[in-house]
Formats: structure tokens, sequence, C-alpha cells
């Protein structure tokens, strides 16, 4: 067993360092250097594109899903080798998707076997972008109320209603969106799980300014939406068991914030602003200190879920703690880097990416479910503290 | 290796767990040893049940007679003794010195006391109130065969009941690691009762003399060892802490959930439920952190030196907000000696101290990292 996992090392390595184009093995410099695929791709870079495409025709955009689904079909204990060898070199993450992180796992647990053998596929391969539509603006922590009206009009589904914070919507090829199918049911018990393309007439969608300057959410309109029948993922009027199971993935994705990139030390990042600052130097220590032992605890929190025997709640606990720790990095990067951390627009700041990164981190404890959310999660799900 | 119990290490929990609760309880062991006023601050008893389980062997070479087993073994016990406030020589006799004597002639002198739960032994290193191992100045000057060591120690857990002491020294070759057997000329020990009814004390070496054999290891190699030896200490005192905070947690989320005021639970009282959940996140990742810290020095690997000072921080952090949330959360009965969770209290501030508090191990890590 441990011989044919070294092996596997082994081969995984030699591999990597064969296939892994130099480019992708540094580190992204911001967020536009992700590769996010879809119908409308754009590249960065020649490539990124090969790493994307190497990386899918061996299933390796989703090492764990099973091959039937254009998985890797790789064990837990292969996927946490092929994590390892990526981060040695550096490697980059060949897809961004929340096509992997979110509906993937729903639609592995909750989808009919044409669903999975029609949507898993062309997620691995990054040939759909998919966004999420949840948040309204009368339904944000409070999710379950929300009113998205879908309607039984026989051959197809007819949707009517607005989403509010779905993330690159107005670059996404599909929604998973959530919709009251009835709205005489007490609130959890009326709402599906429903597919459908963005280009589907009555869609539109409108980017949101945000304090950052940039614009990754959107309001999303649907007016007189047409939909297939057969694009329900779970039971008619039981999308909220899907929705929870989903954020679930959701919030673990997010918590992987606090692992903050490559690099183990914002101490070591921020060195030289350091030296004559005792106060923030000692301030960065004790960030590094939770850090790294986050850290530890994304690397338990990933073992225990593979074998099935993470705390179904456990996520909610991640995810405070992972987006915690990033809004405080970014306050410690902020407060190291000065008045040269405030220009907003100069070359020499890269377009204020210090700043615009940092109030971007404070959109982390919001979206997923507040920190507020999580703590409530935890303390009644978890520490099985009384009350509503 | 996943970064949880493998199904041994289970087991030896459940064994752990099930003899700390029943032989290590408050009542029996920590209550009772500190209300007679025990010189030695524990039980001679416990001391050879832990023998008869094999605890006390853990670390010992299979070789020496031991289990030949690691630091996340040592640590499950850790955990439970932390959980029960059960005092015993297991950190620093079981796994600090038994780390400083594995591999030398030593060990067949002392290791057959240790497995037999009839040795105690002691580590002193600390010479002002903060641990500064870098700062030592004991001196241990050539005299006939051997040495003469002059100088004071302090925060030596167990100094006046252990039959051997491991003293560092700083010899004109550098840092040195002595064993001294209790009695020695010239030797003063004041037996001190700490905070937490533990005893610990003061030495003075007033130029005792010890024989060549006494260096543990190479004359002026003691940096290194000490290294290891208080890395195993402080990997062994964060989990014991991991037990501490956890059990507290337990104690007060308990509480929580009878106590009633304004005619409801007070644990329906989203301030203390949100309080409450931020505790459990900390020491969930700090007993993560101490688990991956074990890994890594059973591993032998060279991240393991920055990973124990992360584990000792973050649990000494994680534990401390349990101690205090918890005297909190109880209220006026917190405060009071006939409920356990001051106790927790006392003993979370002493083993915060020992082998460098978070702050000590922060700005280790700092200067591991180059700022």
């Amino acid at each position: 067993m441990a011989d044919e996992l070294e092996t596997f090392r082994a081969e995984t390595r030699a591999w990597l360092e064969a296939n892994c184009p130099a480019e992708m093995r540094q580190p992204m410099r911001d967020e536009s250097d992700a590769c996010w695929g879809g119908r409308n791709a754009v590249f960065k870079s020649d490539a990124q594109k090969q790493w994307m495409e190497t990386m899918a025709a061996r299933g390796w955009t989703v090492p764990d899903w099973p091959a039937d689904y254009g998985g890797g079909g790789l064990s837990a204990a292969e996927t946490k080798i092929l994590r390892q060898e990526m981060a040695r070199i550096g490697a980059r993450n060949p897809l961004m998707s929340f096509g992997i992180s979110m509906l993937g796992p729903a639609l592995l647990k909750y989808g009919t076997e044409e669903q999975k053998r029609h949507y898993l596929p062309q997620i691995a391969r990054g040939e759909i972008r998919w966004c999420q539509g949840y948040s309204e603006p009368g339904a944000g922590s409070d999710l379950a109320s929300l009113q998205t009206k879908c309607e039984d009009m026989g051959d197809h589904w007819l949707v009517n209603g607005q989403k509010v914070w779905t993330s690159y919507a107005d670059k996404a090829d599909w929604i998973f969106c959530l919709v009251r199918t009835d709205p005489a049911a007490p609130k959890h018990k009326g709402i599906s799980f429903l597919l459908f393309d963005m280009a589907t007439p009555g869609v539109s969608t409108k980017p949101i300014l945000l304090i950052s300057g940039n614009s990754p959410f959107c309001e999303t309109f649907f007016d007189d939406v047409k939909v297939p029948k057969d694009q329900v993922v779970g039971e008619v009027n039981k999308g909220w068991d899907v929705a929870k199971y989903l954020l679930g993935h959701e919030r673990e994705m997010i918590s992987g914030m606090g692992l903050g990139g490559q690099g183990d030390s914002l101490g070591a990042a921020l060195a030289e602003r350091l030296a004559d600052d005792p106060l923030l130097r000692a301030e960065v220590s004790g960030f590094d200190v939770d850090a790294m032992a986050f850290r530890a605890m994304s690397e338990r929190f990933l073992d225990e879920l593979k074998a099935g025997m993470a705390h179904p709640a456990q996520p909610s606990m991640m995810k405070y703690a992972g987006t915690e720790l990033n809004k405080r990095r970014h306050e410690l990067v902020m407060a190291a880097g000065g008045s040269d951390a405030l220009e907003w627009e100069s070359e020499r700041s890269r377009g204020g990416k210090a700043a615009r990164e940092w109030l971007r981190t404070k959109a982390n404890s919001i979206e997923g479910g507040t920190s507020e959310v999580q703590l409530g999660i935890v303390a009644k799900r978890i520490l099985d503290l009384p009350g509503a | 290796m996943p970064l949880y119990l493998t199904d041994d290490q289970a087991m030896l929990r459940d064994t752990a767990r099930e003899f700390m609760a029943a032989e290590g309880a408050i009542a029996t062991q920590l209550r009772h040893w500190r209300d007679i006023g025990c010189k030695d601050g524990f039980g001679h008893g416990l001391w050879k049940q832990f023998a008869e389980l094999g605890f006390t062997g853990i670390l010992i070479p299979e070789a020496d007679g031991g289990l030949g087993l690691g630091h996340v073994e040592a640590g499950i016990v850790l955990e439970e003794i932390g959980r029960n406030l059960t005092p015993s020589p297991f950190l620093v006799t079981a796994v600090a010195v038994v780390e400083a004597l594995k591999g030398t002639p030593h060990g067949a002198r002392w290791f057959p006391g240790i497995l037999a739960g009839e040795t105690v032994a002691a580590l002193a290193v600390d010479e002002g109130p903060k641990h500064r191992p870098e700062r030592i100045a004991m001196r241990a000057e050539r005299a006939g065969n051997g040495f003469r060591l002059s100088g004071d120690k302090q925060f030596v857990v167990q100094g006046a009941s252990a039959d051997m002491i491991v003293v560092a020294a700083r010899a004109e070759e550098g840092l040195t690691l002595f064993a001294v057997e209790k009695g020695a000329a010239g030797l003063h020990v004041e037996g001190v009762r700490l905070a937490d009814a533990s005893i610990g004390a003061r030495m003075r070496f007033d130029g005792v003399e010890v024989d060549a054999d006494a260096v543990i290891g190479e004359v002026g190699g003691g940096e290194a060892l000490l290294g290891r030896v208080l890395n195993a200490g402080r990997a062994g005192a964060a989990a014991e802490l991991v037990g501490l905070g956890g059990q507290a947690m337990a104690m007060t989320v308990d509480y929580l959930r009878q106590r009633k005021q304004f005619g409801r639970l007070i644990g329906e009282f989203q301030a203390l439920q949100h309080r409450s959940a931020h505790l459990y996140s900390e020491l969930e990742i700090a007993r993560a952190a101490t688990l991956k810290a074990q890994q890594l020095l059973d591993e032998g690997a060279a991240e393991a030196e920055a990973m124990v000072s992360v584990a000792k921080a973050k649990a000494g952090t994680a534990s401390r907000l349990a101690v205090q949330e918890g005297v909190q959360m109880h209220g006026g009965i917190g405060m009071t000696d006939e409920y356990d969770i001051g106790l927790y209290m006392k003993r979370d501030r002493v083993l915060a101290e020992l082998f460098g508090d978070a702050a000590y191990h922060a700005d280790r890590l700092a200067r591991m990292k180059g700022y």
C-alpha cells in the first residue's frame, strides 16, 4: 500500500515535471490570472490554455471524481499526494470553477445518472462556466426566504424574479439557481434547485460596482425565463437539501482563503517593512502562528472529510476561521504598506492592488453565509446549545 | 500520512481517556494531594500505574525495554492528563528527560526506573522568570576528572522530588547538558508550590562537582540536544494545553445548557453562543497544529522546528481563551474553589509559561522566518 503510494508519487512528480509549463509554476499575480474556462474562455497565455487542457485530459482538474464523469478516479491518499506534488513545484490551479467546487459535489450526490453524465464531464473539461443564483435582495442571511418564482407550465418551468451578489454572472454560461416552486409551503419546503443556460431569453445581468472599484458580483434578472423540465436537481420542492449540501462545499472552498496563496509566512514577505516597527512585527508574528496553525487545520479537515470523519457542520467553522484570518492578513499588509499601499491607480501600486484586495476580503466573511451565521451553526449543531 | 489518529493511536486514546478519568480525576488526585499539602504534589502510586500501562515507556526505544512509540502517542496521554489536570511527572520525566537520555549511556542507568514508574527526573533550564534558553549563564568549569557547576535555576518542575536532574550549563566549549543525581554536594533545592498546586523548585548549584561521564552527549554539543529536548517538551505541553482547554470548554458549554436566568437557558443567548463557537474554532485549530507538530517530530522533518513553536503558541492562546471564557461564563460560582473551572485557569497559566509562552514562540517563529 505504502509502496504503491510512493510509486504514484514518483510517477506524478515526473508527469508534472514534464507537463506543467514553467509559466504555470509562477505565483498568480492577482485574481485576473485565474483560469475559469467556459464557452467564451479568455486565456491569458497559451501556457494557461495548455495547462488546463492537459490536466483535464488526465481527469486531474477533478482528481477525486469518478473517471466515468471526467474525473481522475484517484483515492483520497492519491489526491493528497497530487496536491502536495503540485504545491511542491508551485503549480497553479489549472481551472477555477464553481462547477468543480460547488455544483459538481451536489450533482454527484443528488443528480440523476443522466444529469451526471451530461454536466460533470463538461465541468471537468472547463467547457461551461457556472454561476450561483442564491441570494436575493430580500434573502441574505435568511436565504430560505427567497422569492424567485418558478411555475410549472406543463412542458416547461417559467422563472421570474431577481438574484443578487451573483459572482461573475456576466461571464457565466449557466446558472445553478434556487427558486420557489411552492409559495404556499413553509419556507424551507417550497424551494427547488434549478439549472439553466444564461443565454436563455429573459435572463439579464448588471454588474455591481463595489468599494474595491471592481465588479465581481452582479444583479441577475429573470423575466419569463423558460426552462426545460428535466433541469431540476433532486426532487421538486426539496431543493433546500441540495442547497445546504452545496453550501457546505462553498464554505469549504471559501475557507481556503485562509491559506493565503503561496509562501508560508506573511512576516517573511513583509520583513523589510517590519524591521523598524516592533509592534507591527509582534502582530504579524502572532498572525503567522495563527496562519500556520490554520493550514494544519485545513489539512486535517480535508483528511477527515475524505475519510468521512468530519462533523457535517465543520465547514462552517472552517469558513469562519479562514475568512477572518484572510481579513486580518490584508489589514496587516495595508498597515505594513503605509501610504504606498493607499495609491489607487498608479503604475507603482499596480493599479492599487493592495488596497483593492484588502477591500475585496471584506466580503469573505459575508458571502457564503456571514461569520455570524457560521458561529450560530457551530453553536447549535456542534456544541448543541439550545435555541432556534 | 493523514492528519488524524491511526486506529492504533485511537485505541491508545480510548485507553488513556478511560484510565485518566477513573484514576487521574481531580477529586482523587489534584485536590487530594493539594489538600493534604503533599510535598511532591503528585501521587507515586499513580506514577506506578502509568508504568503498568506502558505510558512511561512510550518514548523509550524498544531495545531499552520501552514501547518505541512517538510524540503523537505521548501527546495522546498528555491530552488526557490535561483534561483531568492529573498531576504526574509524565511530561518532564517520560517525555523531556527521556528525549535527552535516549541513545546515550545514561539510558541504561535511568530508563529501568522510569519504565518501572519508580524514578522521577527533572529538567533545569530556566534561570529567570521567563524561558530564555538562549541566555543560559550557569557555568560548567573543568575540575579534576569532570566539571564544577555553579549558578541558579528556577521553575524546575518536580525538581524537589527528582532522583536526577538534567541540567543545562555553559562549558568553555559551549552549552552542555549534565545528568546530576539528587543529593549532590553543593546542590540546594527549595521546593516551591505554584498557583496550580504543582511543585516546582528553585535550585542553587554551589560548585556542584560531577564526573566527566555526567555529560549527556558531547561537551559543547548541548545546543542541538537541548533544542530537541525542549521541542519534545513543547509539543507535549501543547497537547496537555489542548486537553485542558477542551475540557474547560466542555464544562462551560455544559453549564450553558443547564443554567437558567431571565427564565431561559443562558445557552440560548447569542452573545454566549458566538463566543463559545469562536472558542471551539480556536481549540480545533490548536489541536490540528499540535498533531501536525508531533507528526513532524516523529518524521524527523526539518519543518518540525517551526511547527512546534506554532503549536505551543496556538495551544497557549486557545487554552487561555477557554479558561477565561470558562470562568466568566460560569459567573460567580466560577470564582469558587469548590468548582473545578478555576483549577483549569490556574493550570493553564503554569503550562503556558512552561518551555516558553505564546509571545516567546511567536518571536521564535518570526526569527526562523527571517524577520
